[in-house]
């Protein structure tokens, strides 16, 4: 701590001190060395990289390029076309964009309501902490959570029934299938956006409000003209984040749904545990490649949109 | 002589009285599914309520369909503890390297710790399937080789925690002065530079722990146990019991990350502080 205070970054003594500590010898010889002593520094963590990360991900793609007889084939990613793995598909799509957007614009008005509390005090930090919690720390909970809310004898499905005579099971126990998805992961998609988005509103400048007003513009006109231009990126960024984090979710889906498989992370999970079909193994490659392309298409995008937003944040 | 314009003009948030409007609106949805899971943790056999299913919890008699739990507990302790490692021993040391001696390569490195982000855990499964027949032939089928992947699973978190109190220190500064002191670069890094990043490496090390303890994907798929697998069996047999570790264990990470939230405040405090001065 002491050193915060006494090492500032001033010029003056590092000069001879540097002298000091500099060896008698030529400085000139001694850095290839220590040059090649720093790479050195930097291989255990470029392996750990290789070996858990780089590796198991070409091993998922490549696998998919490979048949049953272990041989090249492009069988597996012809399989993507199947209706089935396209219907698959489109379901995950279409539920990571229900929930970003409805995600994206409840976490904004979260966000927007708490700038009426003070940046540092209880009521903020409370609730970046119950983000946290309920952005990373959901999945098979969250599961729980939805079966005592809305499962078959849940809270709000006995209160429904018994106080207002809906059945909201009257057409099928929906929660177990696709349409049973939408609220768990609106419900972690929400924090995440708070989470992702609330530093982008908190670097709105207020001056900029004060400009507007100045200039004999309305507070309406601000948040019109001004406020979403500027943060039109930081959405889109969240946004596109949050679909992401839908598009691969698993844990909850696979702890709520346990037959079928309507999306894809389920759908990889049939192919790799599948016992029937001999080499379907491989399929799950050809899927991950699928889900592979579309997050590399997000991200691009993502950081497409991060480029212009952090324009605006400097 | 902005004074008049700034008496005048105002705040982009929200007045008060909204703010609370909607944070109470948008929290009490939220709260209706935990609350719904305490409500069920305290379902009694006749209908009515009481506290059977959390006392049943400590009942020795239970002990046996209860073992799944401790065993994927302790196992998810195991790991955290030898993912917590990783971020101290390989991570940390790495960016800090990164930080002294390659400026040029922060951006790439940036890049590779958040590409976890991108690559969605079920991808990884399917290729770390095979990682994982190799390493089980080789230094057998424990639980803690599993830490190794979920070092990956947690770099972006840890990551971004670390740097930003990277950012916040001069490093460079800091390890020079000390070196010219006479400090080996053992002494810059545990003496020197660790207690200054010791806010972002606390933060770190808690995220992971949260993250390790959530962890789902892999463990499941790796046929491996851990507290969120075991969640899943024992909720087949005993529903009561899995709900109340999952809010034990939700309660859990929210301490964790309010520790980490209060430290921060905390910590700048000192610093503007400081800055007075």
């Amino acid at each position: 701590m002491a050193l915060l205070t006494t090492a500032p970054a001033g010029a003056d003594h590092s000069g001879p001190a540097r002298r000091r500590a500099a060896p008698p010898s030529e400085p000139g010889a001694r850095a290839p060395r220590r040059l090649r002593l720093d790479v050195l520094g930097l291989t255990p963590f470029a392996a750990y990289v290789l070996v858990f990360l780089a590796v198991p991900t070409l091993l998922a793609v490549g696998s998919g390029f490979v048949g049953a007889d272990g041989g090249f084939t492009l069988d597996n990613v012809a399989a993507l076309a199947d209706p089935v793995i396209v219907a698959t598909f489109v379901n995950s799509i279409g539920l990571s964009l229900l929930t970003a957007v409805i995600g994206a614009i409840v976490g904004a008005v979260l966000c927007y309501a708490l700038l009426a509390f003070r940046a540092e005090g209880a009521v903020r930090a409370t609730v970046a902490a119950i983000s946290g919690v309920l952005a990373q720390f959901g999945g098979v909970m969250l599961a729980f959570a939805f079966i005592a809310t809305i499962g078959l004898q849940g809270v709000v499905t006995v209160w429904l029934r018994d106080v207002w005579g809906i059945d909201i099971f009257a057409d099928g126990a929906w929660i177990y299938g696709l349409p049973g998805l939408v609220l768990p992961y609106i419900y972690f998609q929400v924090p995440l956006m708070v989470i992702t988005f609330l530093p982008a509103l908190t670097a709105l400048k207020a001056h900029w409000l004060e400009a507007t007003l100045t200039l004999g513009g309305t507070r309406g006109a601000f948040w019109r003209r001004v406020a979403m231009p500027v943060l039109a990126p930081s959405f889109l960024a969240s946004f596109l984040l949050l679909f992401a984090n839908g598009f691969s979710s698993y844990a909850t889906a696979a702890a709520l749904a346990s037959q079928g498989s309507q999306i894809v992370p389920l759908q990889i999970r049939t192919a790799l545990t599948s016992e029937t079909l001999l080499g379907r193994e491989n399929l799950a490659g050809a899927l991950a490649l699928g889900m592979i392309v579309v997050m590399a298409l997000v991200m691009w995008g993502y950081a497409v949109v991060q480029g212009t937003a952090a324009r605006w944040q400097k | 002589m902005s004074l008049p314009v700034r008496q005048r003009a105002a705040t982009l948030a929200p007045s008060p009285l909204g703010g609370r409007v909607i944070l109470a609106v948008i929290g009490l949805i939220f709260a209706i599914p935990i609350i719904s899971m305490l409500e069920f943790t305290l379902r009694a056999a006749d209908g009515g309520h009481s506290v059977e299913h959390w006392l049943a919890l400590f009942d020795p008699q239970n002990a046996r369909s209860y073992a799944p739990i401790w065993v994927g507990l302790g196992n998810s302790l195991v790991l955290s503890v030898g993912t917590v490692a990783i971020v101290l021993l390989l991570l940390t040391p790495t960016m800090v390297l990164i930080a002294l001696r390659f400026p040029k390569l922060r951006r790439p490195f940036e890049f590779l710790c958040l590409l976890p982000l991108s690559i969605p855990a079920i991808v990884l499964v399917v290729g770390l399937a095979p990682v994982y027949l190799v390493i089980g032939r080789t230094i057998g089928t424990g639980i803690w080789p599993l830490s190794l992947a979920y070092g990956v699973t947690v770099l972006p978190y840890a990551y971004r925690a670390i740097q930003a109190s990277i950012d916040a220190v001069d490093v460079g500064t800091l390890a020079e002065a000390a070196r010219s002191l006479g400090a080996g670069w053992g002494t810059v890094l545990l003496r020197v530079l660790g207690p200054n990043l010791r806010t972002g490496i606390l933060a770190a090390c808690l995220l992971s722990v949260a993250v390790v303890l959530g962890e789902f994907t892999i463990a499941s798929l790796l046929n491996r146990q851990n507290l969120q697998t075991a969640l899943v069996v024992v909720n087949k047999q005993d529903p009561y019991v899995a709900v109340i570790l999952s809010l034990l264990a939700l309660a859990f990470a929210f301490v964790l990350l309010l520790v980490i939230d209060r430290g921060a405040v905390a910590r700048r405090g000192i610093r503007s502080r400081r800055g007075h001065q």
